[in-house]
């Protein structure tokens, strides 16, 4: 009996059959999917395969860089005065503020080579600029044009003018992918400026809103309290602004207390950012931190208006 | 004869690219989460209407490149693109007789397994977003096939 094939191709020269190719094929992405989550050495095929994607990253990203270039270029002179008074305006007040840091750094470094510590603060930064590309729309993610080839790392803290922005998460020969801190996946160490209280801030998958879920009832926090990164873990530098709170919900009923806040770096504006090399603390500061619950021990512990010891685990 | 086979692998290869790159072009906030998959609707294209060009191999290349340029995990977009073309050129020889819209609506079909292939394997490796409108791509790639084929039907006029 004779039965027409659903495959229209000739029969001669037609290779292996269609089922075949699509089984190995079908196999062979679920290899490399495993490979991928499970096994680091595919950082080295992804990097050979980034670096033939780059080309057509840099073609996206061109007009649109080329655009920002013209209008940049043809911008008003009156535009122009404006912006260099409000600059010169911004720099004088920067200046003035400058020299009182400068001494206070000193005392500060000073103090903390007193207690042997002077880790954690940021002592090399590369600008690089985010490319003008879309990943996916559902994860947080940015490409900035800064790679292995600028000795770029993995987890390597990103920080813009406002505040910490987020971390490199994977690294091409001459790109790297950053995970802002708002992504749905990232969460940050986090502390508050007014009371001390150390507690982590998650990404929630919308720029504009970071959440704090291990924060309980008793907890004191208020809304527009100032939250700065702790240097816990050693991924990001100590002392930076995270975010600002911006609602808190205490239900009685509840362990937890609901707490919103807003990222200070401009998340969804930014076209320059900051790499941050720094000395990560030493583990043996680390180490007592760890193990601790990431909401500060114990409510009774921490009444409005102390601070301080806080700072530092005891020894 | 062999020159028009040419142009049209040609066409192929510059159709595919021309996807790629409009799935990394930044488009607003809120329209991005509807960004057609037109990578993949190109692929369907030459799939019905060319079936000897389109192979599987290819249309597996393809999402590994997308997968390589939106910096997901290496695989994810080529087992659905393979998935969807393997599908395609099963049902090729009907589909390329349906009228239009019920074309769309075959289409539709093979974009909804590709988003539950994507879906899938991002629940796997544990980057699930549940939210409704991951699925609309599959609604945007629907309305503009009609549009696709005319737009496919000009090109390749020349190299029939």
């Amino acid at each position: 009996m004779v039965e027409l094939s659903h495959d229209s191709r000739p029969i001669i020269g037609r290779g292996p059959p269609l089922g075949a190719t699509f089984l190995a094929l079908a196999l062979l992405s679920i290899g490399l999917m495993v490979a991928d989550v499970r096994y680091d050495q595919m950082a080295r095929v992804r990097e050979w395969l980034s670096a033939a994607a780059y080309p057509l990253q840099v073609a996206v990203d061109l007009p649109f860089r080329a655009w920002d270039w013209l209008t940049g270029s043809f911008a008003d002179r009156s535009n122009l005065r404006r912006e260099n008074m409000e600059l010169t305006g911004r720099l004088r007040l920067a200046n003035l503020q400058l020299q009182r840091f400068a001494a206070l750094e000193d005392e500060n470094r000073r103090l903390r080579d007193m207690r042997e510590n002077s880790a954690g603060v940021a002592d090399k930064v590369l600008v690089a600029s985010i490319l003008n590309v879309d990943l996916d729309p559902f994860r947080h993610r940015v490409l900035v044009d800064k790679g292995a080839a600028d000795g770029v790392f993995k987890g390597q803290a990103v920080l813009d003018a406002e505040g910490i922005f987020g971390q490199v998460s994977q690294v091409h020969a001459e790109t790297a992918e950053v995970i802002l801190i708002s992504d749905a996946e990232h969460a940050i160490p986090v502390q508050s400026t007014r009371s001390g209280l150390r507690t982590i801030a998650v990404g929630t998958g919308d720029s504009g809103r970071l959440s704090l879920p291990f924060v309980t009832v008793e907890s004191d926090l208020k809304v527009g309290d100032v939250l700065l990164s702790t240097g816990i873990g050693g991924v990001f530098p100590r002392g930076y602004p995270v975010a600002e709170v911006t609602q808190v919900e205490r239900s009685p009923a509840a362990t937890f207390a609901l707490v919103d806040a807003r990222p200070t770096a401009l998340l969804d504006r930014d076209r320059e950012v900051l790499l941050v090399w720094f000395t990560p603390p030493p583990a043996s500061e680390d180490a007592p931190a760890a193990p601790a619950p990431p909401d500060e021990a114990p409510p009774a512990a921490t009444p409005a208006g102390q601070p301080a010891p806080q700072q530092e685990p005891p020894q | 004869m062999r020159q028009g086979a040419l142009t049209r692998r040609l066409l192929y290869w510059i159709s595919v690219a021309a996807g790629l790159l409009l799935a990394i072009v930044p488009l607003p906030d809120w329209l991005s989460p509807a960004r057609p998959d037109l990578a993949l609707l190109a692929v369907l294209y030459f799939i019905l209407t060319s079936p000897r060009i389109a192979g599987l191999g290819s249309a597996w290349l393809a999402g590994l490149l997308l997968d390589v340029l939106r910096g997901m995990t290496l695989g994810q977009h080529a087992l659905g693109f393979v998935l969807v073309a393997f599908l395609a050129h099963r049902a090729q020889l009907r589909m390329r007789m349906f009228p239009i819209l019920h074309q769309a609506g075959a289409v539709m079909l093979l974009l909804a397994v590709y988003h539950f292939v994507i879906f899938w394997t991002d629940g796997l490796t544990g980057h699930g977003y549940t939210g409704w409108n991951r699925w609309l791509p599959v609604l945007s790639g629907t309305l503009l096939w009609p549009l696709i084929v005319a737009a496919g039907d000009t090109l390749t006029r020349r190299a029939r």
